[in-house]
């Protein structure tokens, strides 16, 4: 029906144009639906192999596969747009961590593992680059509400689940550190 | 960082090569200082490591005595101390105050020591400091590289209708009929005198003394010439000039001069 060099010439199409990261789902309707998952992974690994070697990499992350920019070439890119945008502060970057290693969590969560009150702006910054949202509230008086990391969180950080996030640090290892 | 020259700084004008030996620092760059910790646990850890003390065996008066002397510096400048430096300055004393108490003997076992909980407060805040840098270390979209999207017209996924040079052509057909049917009626001035036929009308009736209705009408004319004729028949009826006759229905209608006016 479909042949297989065409079924990858077709994927690789729909994943160069795609603003968003294409799930197996959606690449099936590429096809009617045709063909099953396990061919589709099978080619998109060989897709994968396939720009081995080249400045652009097909990747799989939460939301499923798309193309980026090896962030090794990033660097000659960034010459071209010298305005590169901003890091994080602290603050916002302990907050995130916070959350998806300790998700699901409410702001006195937040606040009792950091020592200080959670403000508002880091919470607003985190909810608008799409990467913490709402899950629910806990069932304790004002009902808080309760905090995860969103997929978008991880497509951001071209990770598939929540597992490929580093480890945290073993706590008996911090008591050496810090006994010097 | 391709500053110009080497200057440190710039006084009126001049460079400043080096940095003056009494140098004051203002209070700003303490708050800058201070600014850089995120709250009492991040102030402690920095205060263990710069003094190498162990974390399982916190000197209490130690640690407090330091911690107090940045808290009392941020007073002093009269920085807004956070609430949460001074619930933590509580939380330090007591500890240390529960340390020099003899401890009831059943509370032996549990909560043995009572730096335990802040130590456990501390590791776990170290764990997600740490934590935090990692992932900031980790490649972001957008900060440490781009995403591939092949720039394909957006406006083309809203589809546009097809159209072909045959659609092209009916349109303006169509367009054409329609303004046809919507060409102006010209109103003008009647081409075909009502007097004129009058005069004709009569003239036939000097010859004729009367004549047939319907041989009046020259069919040929069309029906403005029909309709301007029998106008001009009316118009001469209402004047008396002629008399329009007919014996029964149906039958046929007869023309002929009113003899009595033109006899006047």
């Amino acid at each position: 029906m479909y042949e297989l060099k065409e079924i990858k010439l077709i994927l690789e199409t729909a994943l160069l144009s795609s603003q968003e990261p294409l799930p197996l789902d959606e690449l099936k309707k590429l096809f009617e639906n045709e063909l099953d998952s396990e061919t589709l992974r099978k080619l998109l690994d060989e897709l994968r192999q396939d720009w081995y070697g080249k400045g652009i990499e097909l990747v799989n992350v939460a939301s499923g596969w798309r193309f980026r920019v090896k962030p090794e070439y990033q660097t000659y890119l960034d010459r071209l747009n010298p305005e590169k945008p901003p890091r994080y502060s602290r603050a916002v970057m302990e907050t995130l961590a916070i959350i998806a290693y300790r998700q699901p969590v409410t702001r006195g969560d937040i606040e009792q593992i950091r020592g200080v009150s959670v403000s508002t702006h880091v919470m607003k910054v985190l909810e608008d680059r799409g990467w913490i949202d709402v899950v629910g509230h806990r069932e304790t008086p004002g009902r808080p509400a309760l905090y995860a990391t969103t997929k978008n969180f991880l497509d951001d950080l071209n990770l598939r689940s929540l597992e490929e996030l580093p480890p945290l640090e073993d706590l008996g290892n911090l008591e050496k550190e810090l006994n010097l | 960082m391709n500053q110009p020259e080497p200057a440190v700084a710039r006084l009126y004008g001049e460079p400043v090569l080096e940095v003056p030996q009494d140098l004051y620092i203002p209070p700003d760059a303490l708050e800058v200082f201070l600014d850089t910790f995120e709250g009492p646990l991040d102030l402690l850890l920095y205060l263990i490591r710069k003094n190498n003390l162990s974390v399982l065996d916190i000197p209490m008066a130690e640690l407090t005595r330091q911690y107090m002397a940045y808290v009392d510096m941020m007073r002093a400048h009269q920085l807004e101390l956070a609430a949460e430096y001074l619930l933590m300055a509580a939380l330090l004393m007591e500890i240390k105050s529960r340390m020099l108490l003899p401890r009831p003997p059943q509370a032996e076992d549990e909560q043995a020591d009572p730096r335990a909980e802040l130590v456990r407060r501390l590791l776990e805040y170290e764990q997600i400091k740490l934590a935090a840098l990692r992932i900031d270390e980790l490649p972001q979209a957008m900060r440490d590289f781009a995403l591939v999207e092949v720039w394909i017209e957006q406006a083309a996924v809203k589809r546009l209708p097809q159209i072909n040079a045959e659609d092209l052509r009916n349109a303006w057909l169509e367009l054409l009929t329609r303004v046809q049917m919507n060409r102006h009626h010209r109103v003008t001035r009647e081409q075909l005198s009502v007097r004129e036929h009058m005069t004709r009308i009569l003239r036939r009736l000097q010859d004729l003394k009367f004549i047939e209705f319907r041989e009046l009408f020259d069919v040929a004319g069309g029906i403005p010439e029909l309709l301007v004729t029998f106008l001009a028949l009316l118009e001469l009826a209402r004047e008396n000039l002629v008399n329009v006759t007919q014996q029964e229905a149906y039958a046929a209608i007869y023309v002929k001069l009113n003899e009595t006016r033109i006899d006047v």
